[in-house]
């Protein structure tokens, strides 16, 4: 058990409305790790990652319960900045978000905002950004075309591009590779296991093959409940505790 | 089928009837001298219409730039800020605004802003300031509900992705939102420049309507629109050529505003 948790979910509740997503939820999550939360859907997971940046406030009725520690603050808290919190936690959708400029606009749009404007500086974010998510060598050549003109993939990779420039402490990605082909998929997953070296990683894979691939540790959810969570090995590899976590992984529902 | 070609009809009837009307004088006055003659003297055969053209630009630029910051701003708070029962009292409020008659507001124009300009202001209140604020809060319902749409269509990714990388709310508009909806938004004042530019009945009221070169906003000006409408009771003969010329001119500009919207909203 890790005794300084770079995250650490406390009897965590999420309503929509009067509608619970997500019940009692006790989790933590240490630093540079790949934490894997998997489960069927309408299991709470993506609202779950949503509420560690608090990106799930935007949708009306929204309502939290419980604690959520960053570093052993809540992010919950009144005096916790959002704008802040968001930049500490980056998230990568589902669906590749580019904006739409160019490929160094995207990348440069963050660090620009706080306030970095010397160009050299911006060139070496984009740069270094850029090869951490495996996409330098594909755009070197072509940094100002649109960003929309990648392909879903590439798309994807700018995407954590993106959020890398800003030096987050935890990235979620929420179904990163839930559009892309097979390569795509191998390149992003290479890209995160180096990543973990400097950030804690939190994803919601698309299929329990990847959360078995790639994660450290992972937690199986069900209906809002967290049913397991174990070390990769515990989970994928021996039996698991509870049957239902084992119905799920050999695909007898789900 | 009839029905529909019948509309088409009677676009292709105006056009016609229009140029055939008002050609002639057009090509016996000469297009240079009809455009940018400065004198309007129907009786002395004289037709110069470039001082309604800069009082028609004038008073359209004008509207614009009354009604196209509020009308924007508006947009922005109802797609992106209001909770959604003040968005269904605001939505149904604001389309009720382009109902009403303008008359009306030319009218409440003549009753409350042009005396407020003449008291406060100087000059005759009669003016291009007093027609610009009308027009401006005429064209509000077209440039908020084109702009709101333009921005509620918007990929829900583009504001969450922008939150995502740590930007305000206020960020997320400026930088990301408004620019991907710009179309939808270009489109929109578009719109709205060509309404304001046709707008006739509240402009006669309140634009003071004398043929000359403005000096100020506070001048009164005559527009093309109105320059049609005040006369065309009384014309015969050139003079009633030289205002379906007019009306051509017009037909011309706003034509050309019209594709241009579509254009721009087509391109996205």
């Amino acid at each position: 058990m890790d005794r300084n948790p770079k995250i650490s979910i406390r009897d965590f509740n999420f309503f929509f409305d009067k509608k619970q997503v997500i019940f009692d939820l006790n989790l933590d999550i240490s630093k540079n790790e790949i934490f894997a939360v998997f489960g069927p859907a309408g299991s709470g997971i993506t609202t779950l990652l949503r509420a560690l940046n608090r990106l799930v406030e935007m949708t009306s009725d929204a309502k939290a319960q419980g604690e959520i520690l960053l570093d052993g603050k809540s992010i919950y808290s009144e005096n916790m900045n959002v704008t802040d919190l968001r930049r500490k936690v980056g998230m990568v959708f589902d669906v590749p978000t580019p904006l739409p400029i160019s490929i160094f606009e995207n990348i440069v749009y963050g660090p620009r905002l706080s306030g970095i404007r010397n160009k050299s500086e911006l060139n070496d974010i984009a740069e270094k950004a850029l090869r951490e998510a495996a996409l330098w060598d594909d755009v070197k050549d072509r940094l100002n075309i649109a960003a929309m003109s990648l392909s879903g993939g590439q798309q994807q990779r700018l995407c954590i591009a993106r959020v890398l420039a800003l030096k987050p402490e935890v990235v979620l990605l929420d179904r990163p590779c839930s559009g892309l082909d097979p390569i795509s998929t191998a390149k992003i997953e290479e890209s995160l296991i180096q990543l973990k070296k400097q950030f804690t990683i939190i994803i919601a894979p698309h299929n329990i093959q990847q959360a078995a691939r790639i994660s450290d540790r992972a937690a199986f959810m069900l209906l809002g409940h967290l049913i397991e969570e174990g070390t990769n090995e515990d989970i994928f590899v021996k039996a698991n505790k509870d049957s239902r976590t084992n119905d799920y992984i050999t695909g007898r529902f789900g | 089928m009839a029905l529909a070609l019948s509309s088409i009809s009677a676009l292709a009837l105006i056009t016609i009837f229009i140029i055939i009307q008002g050609a002639p004088i057009i090509t016996e006055v000469g297009m240079f001298n009809f455009i940018f003659g400065m004198t309007w003297a129907p009786s002395q055969g004289e037709f110069g219409i470039f001082p309604m053209i800069v009082g028609s630009a004038a008073v359209t630029v004008g509207a614009v730039l009354v009604g196209v910051p509020i009308g924007i701003c508006c947009a922005i708070f109802l797609s992106e800020f209001a909770p959604v029962s003040v968005r269904n009292f605001f939505r149904p409020a604001i389309q009720l605004l382009a109902g009403i008659p303008s008359v009306v507001y030319g009218f409440w124009g003549l009753l409350f802003i042009v005396p407020f300009i003449r008291e406060h202001l100087g000059g005759p209140g009669l003016s291009i300031l007093a027609a610009s604020i009308i027009l401006g809060i005429m064209i509000l319902p077209t440039i908020i509900s084109i702009s709101e749409v333009s921005l509620l269509s918007l990929p829900r990714q583009y504001k969450e992705g922008a939150l995502a990388l740590g930007m305000t709310q206020w960020q997320a508009i400026r930088y990301v939102q408004l620019p991907a909806a710009k179309s939808g938004i270009v489109a929109a004042i578009v719109l709205g420049l060509g309404r304001a530019m046709g707008e006739t009945m509240a402009v006669i009221m309140i634009v003071g309507n004398s043929v000359a070169l403005p000096q100020s906003i506070l001048d009164p000006v005559r527009t093309l629109t109105t320059n049609i409408g005040i006369e065309m009771g009384y014309a015969a003969g050139e003079h009633r050529q030289a205002l379906f010329a007019t009306g051509i001119v017009l037909f011309i500009v706003i034509m050309i505003l019209n594709a241009t919207a579509q254009y721009i909203t087509r391109r996205k």
